[in-house]
């Protein structure tokens, strides 16, 4: 295959954008009134073609294959081209007036070419900085050194106006005098002025005659009702080639000198917005709406334009998007695809003397039915579509090696799935296709934290990879099971979320049992064949104990010991002892002690049970770990029931008085601050003001009342409430959570500080002005339960609203700061010799990392887990 | 029995063995694990091989896009960020930024963060003594003339600046009034005359002026507030605080170099959160290493878990030309040698116009590069190419 070894940028001379040229553009038109194309006019046939069925009159080729072909127009006078001006004016600068040389000093020139040429050998290219030194040395002069002419300063006006600064005024300088001067520029001065004199002239930076591009660049379109609307730059083309035209008529009828500058002087300013329509100093052209025109340099910059739109990012075939939701008999590398969808997405498959019989099959039941095909592509190229043909038997019998078939997406095959915004790479994962019917995508509920998925209305996006390589890369390096480590931090990212985390809970907890039935039925659903172990209980009748059956799952000879999420950080660890049975005591694949939650079973854990199964068995181990485990748990938790009610935050009367006590208390404190701090007598806090330290104390009164209330509604609500059951195994919500619901919300802050701003030094017209009370500064007494009153409602929202700017704010920071660091930091790699460098072979790291240690293989950072290793050693026979 | 266990001696014979295919921390780890077990030779030796086993395993592989993940590691969490600007640092009075805006200080290797501060710690003689402390404090915390007069203003019927100086204050921070005018004169700002509790400065006159212009009093008016009458120039507030028996200082502001000359300064610990200043004063080493301390700080701070090897990777990238690069167009981004990836990310049309008149040539071995042209990109897998001869097929008959 060819490869494009490099790209060599340069200058347009006026020659070769002539012979580039199929015709000259001198009708300042586009099509006559039937409709046809001007010969010689904007939309000339010779342009290339962008109308399906007619043929390019300059290659004879269709739409597609003809790439469209340049004209040129002949300006009458030069212009200069706007991005150039900045540095036109230095070259002006830099060289005499009458002989066009550099103004160095006649000993300095051979010091700076050694010196460019040295750089010319080693990259091949100008170093600016040189060339900057010698323009700024050429500048000073006010005498050429060679021709000992007077010279002049040279003033710029934007956009693209000189003058020369004589004694007598200022001279204008015409681009034509302009371009003479930089014409005798000699090519070794123009090579120590930074231009690569291989492919670009200095007076190329003045225009004498433009390029009209195809039409592929600029189509018109046809609305519908026929009226035909013209591109943007075919607009800006019009404009130039009529002032063009008169300002040559003018000359040539001998026009007053005034006239023709002012309609020089208009052929400068459209040209000028033909480049760039957003130069500083002058209107930019406008359409007859008022709009402004997107000409050529505003098509390729921002994030709409060519290069991060079009080049950066493109569009593709074979993709798919719709709706996701959860399906929790899913693998966990499984992806449901829509039926409907199987049947548009397809597979090439090569058509070997192995597969005919089955690709017949397929080619027979054609682009409706299911595992069926869509295209046949010959050998010869000759694409065959299959919706259009009566007959398929003939094709199916026509089918032989070395045909390919485009075949439907099928169960089994490989695709990759994202979500976006794609912030790391686990947003692209390869999953397995598994045709489903109805119209959304279905996915394993595992999966959601990498994706960053919930099913409140998010799409997906889903690609089928085209080529052998690229589903052979798919699936070794993008399937789901490989990604469960995190490179991010050298865990798990998949792993179990709510209501997983709480059935695990149910599982695992003391007390829990089953009979032989409910066991069995368990077992089913995970998928376990093999024999029951003995129950624990056998009297009355055989139980088995939640901990057997989580254990019959995990993988045989695992060891390992954490602290459960439900863990109350008691002084002195009772380990397996713990009271509350919070100490995970895992020995040969047995569930000794402790119950299983989040820190055990949850997403993003390090040193989680997931963890460990894949870090000492396999990835494939942790995922049948997952795909067993979740769907008992989910038959578990749907047996059993899980919900939540206003029972569960509802408070015993006895609790409600406490916390009322509480608040009271904490308001009379509040009241007894206030009074201090009128009358002056509070401390203040070494650099802080009165006011400051009043508010601080005042903050930290009103949340120690909040978290006071708080921890009545946690003594009151126990583990048998199932709220309380997800905060404390971290299946969802937290203890503050709770108390808001239960028994106080607490003070609303914006800003960081209590609500404070308002007319007339109050928040609220219920106030008096100046009141420092809690309730008048968003002090919320009442829990969600209760409900608020109007006014804490009104200071809630005040609260609630900055959560959502926030939210909204930081997504475009960090994105930004995202992008950056991307841009940054994508070309680094590791080389084989394990250095890192960058593209350009510069070393950033002599080891990466300082150990070559792939975080994604690391055990939470760590290189080895040198624990689990000797533990291991240790317990091997000697 | 006890003589079937290795000794430390052995162990430590083995572990020099491995010095070349372990790294040194492992190493010490390794070391550590050991020692406080009783292992017998043969368990030693199968533990030493399964550890390199182990590590060998967890190499990274030559082509491995350890630059986009590590941009990745470090830029996903910034959306899990809060962007609450200020937070206590600790039980201190001291302000400083944190989450999202100070990751992005970091990344943008801002030259005026928003709260420089800085850690001083101080030597033996210091750390317990906290009357030794106050006085250091008077040191290193700067004192302008504001902080101690009770007003500073323009006073026409003098025709000159007047101070008004507050005794109580200038005796807090041990300032007296010749002092303040003997820094003044310093300054040149004009004549100053004054006494414990007044002092008086009139600018002198510039030749065909007659009065004094305002323009003239109010930029002397600037320069008298800030004049600086001790302590270190930057230096705006020291707090003092106590931690494990031992006194450090925390300073909002700062001013490294004149704090590490400071006498009674342990100037082997002492720290500040500038990461130029860092690079100024103590080399570009101390900067990459200033950059990592930073941004893990702000990452461990908001409870998310990052790799340190990402920000590794990230502070050598910033540093290793031998001065700090910004993350981005005025740093690393606006440096890159290729045409189309500077193009491609920020200003694209001044890059283009430059490459033409430049003659540049890129050579397309990045990865926006490739991607633009639509070729496979130099990475990962594609960094790998496979020559292949394959046979030639029998001809058929």
């Amino acid at each position: 295959m060819k490869k494009i070894g490099r790209i060599w940028f340069g200058l347009l001379a006026p020659d070769i954008v002539r012979k580039m040229s199929v015709t000259q553009i001198v009708t300042a038109d586009t099509y006559d009134e039937d409709g046809l194309p001007i010969s010689s006019g904007l939309m000339d046939r010779k342009l290339g073609t962008i109308e399906p069925g007619q043929r390019c009159s300059t290659c004879g080729n269709r739409v597609g294959e003809c790439p469209g072909h340049f004209g040129h127009i002949e300006l009458s006078r030069p212009v200069v081209h706007v991005s150039f001006a900045k540095l036109i004016k230095k070259f002006l600068k830099s060289i005499c007036r009458r002989c066009a040389r550099l103004k160095l000093k006649p000993e300095l020139i051979p010091v700076y070419k050694e010196k460019m040429d040295e750089a010319m050998e080693k990259t091949g290219q100008i170093d600016q900085d040189i060339a900057d030194a010698v323009l700024k040395d050429a500048g000073k002069p006010s005498v050429c050194p060679f021709c000992e002419a007077e010279q002049y300063k040279v003033k710029y006006e934007k956009p693209t106006t000189f003058y020369e600064e004589k004694m007598e005024g200022s001279v204008r300088l015409t681009p034509t005098d302009i371009r003479d001067r930089l014409e005798r520029i000699p090519e070794s001065d123009s090579y120590l002025m930074g231009i690569d004199t291989r492919v670009s002239r200095p007076e190329w930076m003045i225009l004498v005659v433009l390029p009209v591009p195809p039409v592929a660049v600029r189509p018109s379109i046809t609305l519908e009702s026929g009226v035909k609307s013209e591109d943007d730059l075919t607009h800006k083309l019009v404009d130039i080639i009529r002032i063009n035209q008169r300002l040559r008529e003018n000359i040539e009828a001998g026009a007053p000198q005034l006239i023709v500058e002012d309609l020089w002087e208009l052929l400068q300013y459209h040209i000028t917005t033909y480049f760039n329509n957003e130069v500083s100093g002058i209107p930019p052209a406008r359409h007859r709406s008022g709009r402004a025109l997107r000409t050529l340099a505003q098509r390729l910059k921002g994030k709409e334009g060519r290069f991060r739109s079009n080049l950066s990012g493109k569009r593709v075939d074979f993709s798919a998007r719709t709706v996701i939701s959860p399906d929790p008999n899913l693998s966990i590398n499984e992806v449901g695809v829509p039926l409907e969808i199987a049947k548009i997405l397809t597979v090439p498959e090569r058509v070997t003397e192995w597969n005919i019989e089955d690709m017949r099959q397929l080619v027979l039941r054609g682009p409706k039915d299911h595992p069926g095909c869509n295209y046949i592509i010959r050998p010869d190229g000759k694409r065959i579509d299959l919706r259009f043909v009566k007959d398929r038997k003939t094709n199916a019998d026509g089918l032989d090696a070395g045909h390919i078939i485009e075949r439907h997406l099928r169960t089994g095959d490989i695709v990759l799935f994202n979500r976006q915004p794609s912030l790391h790479r686990m947003s692209i994962m390869a999953h397995e296709v598994k045709v489903m019917p109805y119209r959304t995508f279905r996915l394993s509920l595992c999966v959601c934290p990498p994706y960053n998925a919930d099913f409140d209305g998010d799409e997906m996006n889903l690609h089928v990879p085209q080529g052998e390589e690229a589903r052979a890369e798919s699936r070794i390096l993008m399937l789901v099971q490989e990604q469960i480590l995190s490179p991010r931090y050298g865990g798990p990212i998949i792993g179990g979320i709510q209501d997983y985390i709480s059935s695990a809970y149910l599982l695992t907890r003391k007390g829990t049992l089953f009979t032989k039935a409910e066991t069995c039925q368990l077992l089913a659903s995970a998928g376990f064949r093999e024999d029951l172990p003995k129950p624990s209980i056998t009297k009355p009748k055989p139980m088995w104990t939640g901990k057997q059956i989580f254990s019959m799952l995990l993988p045989k000879g695992l060891n390992l010991s954490l602290k459960a999420s439900v863990c109350r950080k008691c002084d002195v660890c009772q380990k397996e002892e713990c009271l509350y049975d919070s100490f995970v005591l895992i020995r040969d694949g047995e569930l000794l002690a402790g119950v299983i939650d989040k820190k055990a079973f949850g997403a993003a854990q390090p040193n989680s049970v997931l963890h460990r199964i894949v870090k000492d068995y396999s990835n494939s181990e942790a995922r049948r770990f997952l795909d067993s485990m979740c769907p008992l748990l989910v038959t578990l938790i749907t047996n059993s029931g899980f919900s939540m009610g206003i029972d569960d935050v509802t408070l015993a009367p006895a609790a409600v008085r406490r916390i009322e006590d509480i608040l009271k208390e904490a308001e009379e404190n509040g009241l007894k601050l206030i009074q201090a701090f009128r009358a002056g007598e509070l401390r203040r806090t070494p650099g802080l003001s009165l006011e400051e330290t009043f508010e601080n104390l005042m903050m930290e009164l009103l949340s120690k009342a909040r978290d006071g209330a708080g921890a009545v509604a946690g003594q009151e609500l126990g583990l048998d409430k199932h709220a309380v059951i997800m905060t404390a195994t971290g299946a969802k919500g937290n203890a503050l959570n709770l108390a808001q619901m239960a028994a106080c919300v607490g003070q609303q802050a914006v800003r960081g500080k209590r609500i404070s701003r308002g007319y007339r030094r109050r928040t609220l017209p219920h106030f008096k002005s100046g009141d420092l009370t809690p309730q008048a500064r968003g002090f919320v007494e009442s829990s969600y339960s209760k409900g608020l009153d109007p006014v804490e409602f009104f200071f809630h929202a005040m609260g609630g609203r900055e959560g959502l700017v926030d939210t909204a704010v930081r997504t475009s920071t960090s994105g930004y700061m995202q992008r950056r660091l991307i841009n940054a930091l994508q070309d680094i790699k590791v080389e084989y010799d394990e250095t890192v460098r960058n593209s350009e072979g510069q070393i950033i790291q002599f080891r990466y990392g300082e150990d070559g240690v792939d975080p994604a293989r690391s055990d939470h950072g760590k290189a080895v887990n040198l624990a689990a290793i000797i533990e291991r050693v240790l317990s091997q026979k000697r | 029995m006890s003589s079937q266990f290795v000794t430390p001696e052995e162990i430590e014979k083995k572990l020099q063995k491995q010095l070349k295919t372990l790294p040194p921390l492992l190493i010490e780890d390794l070391r550590g694990e050991l020692l406080s077990r009783k292992i017998t030779n043969t368990q030693l030796t199968r533990i030493i091989k399964e550890v390199v086993k182990a590590y060998h395993g967890s190499l990274v592989e030559p082509g491995e896009a350890v630059g986009a993940v590590a941009a990745q590691s470090i830029g996903e969490p910034g959306t899990q960020m809060t962007l609450k600007t200020f937070h206590y640092a600790g039980v201190t009075e001291l302000y400083v930024t944190l989450g999202l805006p100070r990751l992005i200080e970091i990344v943008d290797a801002r030259r005026n963060p928003s709260t420089p501060t800085m850690r001083v710690y101080l030597d033996e003689e210091h750390r317990q003594n906290e009357g030794k402390v106050m006085k250091l404090v008077q040191q290193i915390e700067q004192t302008k003339v504001e902080r101690v007069s009770q007003s500073v203003a323009i006073d026409l019927a003098e025709g000159g600046i007047v101070i008004e100086l507050h005794p109580e204050l200038m005796k807090d921070k041990k300032v007296t009034s010749e002092m303040i005018q003997e820094k003044l004169a310093e300054l040149k700002v004009g004549d100053i005359e004054g006494d414990d509790e007044r002092i008086v400065i009139i600018p002198g006159l510039r030749e065909g002026e007659e009065v004094i212009p305002m323009a003239k009093l109010q930029k002397v008016l600037k320069k008298v507030r800030d004049a600086l009458i001790k302590g270190l120039a930057g230096v705006k507030r020291v707090i003092v605080t106590k931690e494990k028996g031992e006194i450090f200082l925390d300073t909002e502001g700062t001013n490294l170099r004149g704090v590490l000359r400071t006498k009674g300064v342990d100037n082997t610990r002492s720290l500040s959160n500038h990461i130029h200043e860092i690079a100024e004063t103590l080399g570009i080493e101390a900067a990459r290493s200033i950059i990592i301390l930073e941004a893990e700080d702000v990452l461990a701070e908001q409870g998310l878990d990052v790799d340190i090897r990402h920000i590794m990777l990230v502070a050598d990238l910033m540093t290793n030309t031998g001065e700090i690069r910004q993350i981005g167009r005025h740093g690393i981004s606006g440096q890159q040698s290729s045409v189309l990836s500077r193009a491609a990310f920020e200003v694209t049309v001044k890059h283009l116009i430059h490459a033409s008149i430049r003659g540049e040539q890129d050579p397309l071995l990045g990865i926006t590069e490739n991607v633009i042209v639509g070729q496979q990109m130099p990475l990962g897998t594609g960094s790998i190419d496979l020559l292949m001869m394959p046979p030639k097929p029998p001809k058929e008959k």
